[in-house]
């Protein structure tokens, strides 16, 4: 009984074992419109249709199934698109530092062929860093002696007048603003002449005011201020003409003796990058 | 109803419901970049459930569905699955292992062995699929994927086939040990 059941065993599973042989040696044997090849695509267009119902039917267990994927899926994208985010906004705000120096650079270069101040030993300088005092306003740059900066020279940008150097190190110099309480430069109105001297106003850390003005001087609101500079060596300033200063923001007692002209600096102070420092007052002499 | 004919029909229906359920559902969703294959795991449980020759039989019959449903090379998986079935019916049929943790095993080893088998035809059919990391990495994930089903797969086939089944092992020790009798098998 035991060696029947045996050998019955292992006459169904060689039976089942050369079945499946011989399905495929039949089926590789024959063409693709042999008889095996016919019975299979007639039983599978008969399936087709369950087939297909039952996709339809299971639609939403896939649903559901791909939907929790998707979650995990999608946690781990999100991870990737928000360190993505990140450098790109990074790459954002490099793009728009490098914009802005580009716009001051530019600046600066019109400025200088606007005041044909190229042969003046312009030293070009990086801003290092900014007092946070509002009486003491400097700014450190990273040009120094050894680049030919002396104290006392005047400091530009694209914008207009910055201040004059004030401390000088090997390899930096320290730039009194023209918004520090000290600074004091001779100034004149563009579209009149009117000369005067600005200083900055007390009080009032981020403007400044013309002083030593007539009576007879007419200043309207709204008109440019420039230095009134020389070359004139005889009296040497220690500015070039015409850079610029400010915008007349409004005039006090105007037409009297004590007038007072308020002026807001074209160079926003807290904003400034890149300056040049004017090494030599004469072109072609130091 | 003759208890064989019962046993056929039941088989019948959950060859059927495993084929439909894999070809519509389960080879549709992506899970870790692969797809799970219940087939196997179906094939194996009823090794162990129903014994080797019912279990090569059912192989048989289901490659033939599964290869037909697919326009796959007719005989094929049911080489492998002949092969599947009959040696997980000879595990119970010779250990009659009882750990709860026989279908987990069983799941995954009936997947990487229907993997391999797989792999095996199709190279000795002359495909063209050069062995890379990419491949065995799709074989191994696909394996760990199907014996996570393994046991929600295991409870379906044994609920499918309990009624039916004429020599359960677990209920006739069961029945042996509240009668005060003897396991079958441990006078054996």
């Amino acid at each position: 009984m035991h060696d029947k059941t045996i050998r019955r065993r292992r006459a169904v599973l060689l039976g089942l074992v050369v079945g499946s042989l011989l399905l495929l040696t039949a089926y590789f044997g024959e063409s693709a419109g042999g008889g095996l090849h016919a019975v299979q695509r007639g039983v599978s267009g008969v399936l087709s249709p369950v087939q297909e119902g039952a996709s339809r039917a299971l639609k939403p267990v896939r649903d559901g199934v791909g939907w929790v994927g998707d979650t995990f899926a999608a946690k781990g994208e999100n991870e990737q698109l928000t360190a993505d985010l990140a450098q790109a906004r990074q790459i954002k705000a490099d793009v728009n530092a490098l914009t802005r120096e580009n716009v001051e650079l530019r600046r600066m270069l019109d400025m200088n062929e606007r005041l044909q101040i190229q042969d003046m030993g312009l030293v070009p300088a990086r801003v290092i860093s900014r007092s946070p005092n509002v009486i003491n306003q400097v700014i450190k740059i990273n040009r120094g002696s050894s680049d030919g900066v002396r104290p006392g020279q005047p400091v530009v940008t694209g914008s207009g007048l910055v201040g004059t150097v004030d401390t000088v190190g090997s390899n930096f110099s320290v730039v009194k603003l023209v918004t520090d309480a000290d600074f004091g430069a001779g100034a004149k109105v563009s579209e009149g002449g009117v000369t005067g001297v600005v200083r900055p106003a007390a009080g009032a850390p981020r403007e400044l005011r013309m002083d030593y003005t007539e009576a007879t001087d007419d200043v309207r609101k709204g008109a440019t201020l420039v230095t009134s500079g020389t070359s004139d060596p005889r009296f040497p300033s220690p500015f070039p003409p015409d850079v610029l200063i400010g915008k007349v923001t409004e005039v006090e007692d105007p037409g009297s003796d004590s007038q007072v002209i308020h002026v807001r600096p074209f160079v926003d102070v807290r904003d400034v990058n890149f300056v040049e420092v004017i090494t030599r007052m004469q072109p072609g002499r130091s | 109803m003759h208890p064989i004919v019962l046993l056929i029909l039941r088989l019948a229906a959950i060859g059927v419901l495993a084929v439909v359920l894999q070809v519509s559902a389960v080879s549709q969703l992506t899970i870790f970049g692969t797809n799970a294959d219940v087939i196997p795991l179906v094939v194996a449980f009823v090794g162990l459930l129903a014994g080797s020759v019912n279990a090569a039989a059912f192989g048989f019959a289901v490659g033939i569905f599964i290869d037909t449903a697919l326009v796959g090379t007719l005989g094929l998986s049911s080489l492998v699955y002949v092969a599947l079935g009959y040696g997980a019916g000879r595990l119970r049929e010779l250990r009659d292992p009882q750990s709860s943790l026989v279908p987990l095993a069983l799941g995954a080893g009936a997947s990487a062995a229907a993997a391999f088998g797989f792999a095996l035809m199709q190279f000795l059919l002359g495909a063209e699929a050069p062995v890379s990391f990419e491949l065995i990495r799709q074989l191994v994930v696909a394996t760990l994927v199907s014996t996570l089903l393994a046991l929600p797969v295991y409870a379906g086939v044994r609920r499918g086939l309990l009624s039916v089944l004429p020599d359960d092992p677990r209920r006739r020790r069961r029945r042996a040990y509240t009668t005060g009798g003897m396991s079958p098998l441990s006078r054996s």
